[in-house]
């Protein structure tokens, strides 16, 4: 059972990262040419260093593996965390349990350390402070992650006594004051160059948030309609009795 | 498929279908989460971190080859 759900998440997870890659083609690369142009031409007097990769590798080849892999990462802790949600979040079915827990991980994942340190295209953000801006990434990733699991659990045990309406509202309301008190709290390492146009800036993070949106989307969709599928085709070999 | 799954006493899945959708055992799925979890950190640290705040293997290739993944899928490159 979890060898094929951990199986079909990485699988999905390629796939929904072939689509991202289509958004990230026609509407992020774009946004990367005009920044690399920018750093350049601000650059000039510094002399140029020779490159490791060259341009074509690193928008076709580097994206496509970077991708893949991100995807097919994505897709299997998916799987995991589908595992743990299905017939334990009401009697929601397969499908609505896969759009719940890619809704979750693209709050927990992307959106929570997206509101606070955006993605940021080359030429913004100053080399000296990626250790920090690094582990302030990866910290709010966390966060996002214990927070969201904190939440749903919370909601689980306020259903019975609030009805499950209120409790996911109390459970997101409590979620949301939780986030927004470590926003206030976490510092934010500003570096912004001079002149940077600001239309780069702005459609540059819309395409990262539609990268992210599509590979999630994708992934809850499709793993949840295989799932369904495949229940439907095998359910006595599958299921498991509730009470577990 | 479900051959590690224990169903509690007295029950039998085979033989009574679940009325309420399947819910794999706690025990059957967290060897596959931390197998799951520790793969997906070390895919996701090549992709998103190597050669950036920190350094396994010496040089900027690992870098520069992830580099337009990392800028868009919302990393901090450099």
């Amino acid at each position: 059972m979890m060898r094929s759900l951990l199986v079909r998440g990485m699988l999905v997870g390629l796939a929904a990262a072939a689509l991202a890659l289509v958004v990230a083609w026609i509407y992020g690369e774009p946004q990367v040419g005009h920044a690399i142009a920018f750093e350049e031409a601000h650059a000039a007097h510094e002399g140029h260093e020779p490159e490791v990769v060259s341009r074509t590798v690193q928008k076709t080849a580097g994206l496509i593996t970077a991708m893949a892999v991100y995807g097919v990462a994505l897709g299997g802790l998916f799987s995991i965390a589908f595992a743990f949600a299905h017939g334990r979040l009401g009697r929601l079915g397969a499908r609505a349990t896969a759009a719940l827990v890619a809704l979750a991980g693209f709050v927990a994942i992307e959106l929570v350390p997206f509101l606070k340190y955006p993605a940021t295209p080359p030429a913004v953000g100053d080399p000296e402070t990626i250790g920090s801006r690094t582990a302030l990434y990866f910290g709010m990733v966390a966060l996002g992650v214990l927070a969201t699991t904190a939440a749903v659990i919370v909601c689980r045990r306020l259903v019975p006594r609030l009805g499950a309406w209120n409790a996911v509202i109390a459970s997101t309301a409590g979620f949301a004051v939780v986030i927004g008190l470590v926003y206030r709290l976490t510092p934010k390492p500003n570096a912004i160059p001079e002149h940077f146009p600001a239309t780069v800036l702005w459609d540059f993070r819309i395409a990262s948030l539609g990268v992210q949106l599509v590979l999630w989307a994708t992934i809850g969709l499709l793993f949840g309609y295989l799932t369904e599928r495949a229940l439907a085709h095998h359910p006595a070999r599958t299921a498991v009795p509730a009470g577990t | 498929m479900a051959q590690s799954a224990v169903p509690p006493a007295g029950t039998s899945p085979q033989a009574r279908p679940a009325p309420a959708p399947l819910r794999v055992p706690i025990r059957e799925i967290l060897p596959w989460a931390v197998f799951a979890v520790v793969l997906g950190a070390v895919l996701i640290y090549f992709v998103g971190a190597e050669q950036g705040a920190t350094s396994l293997f010496g040089g900027t290739w690992v870098h520069e080859f992830t580099h337009d993944g990392r800028h868009l899928l919302g990393f901090p490159c450099h």
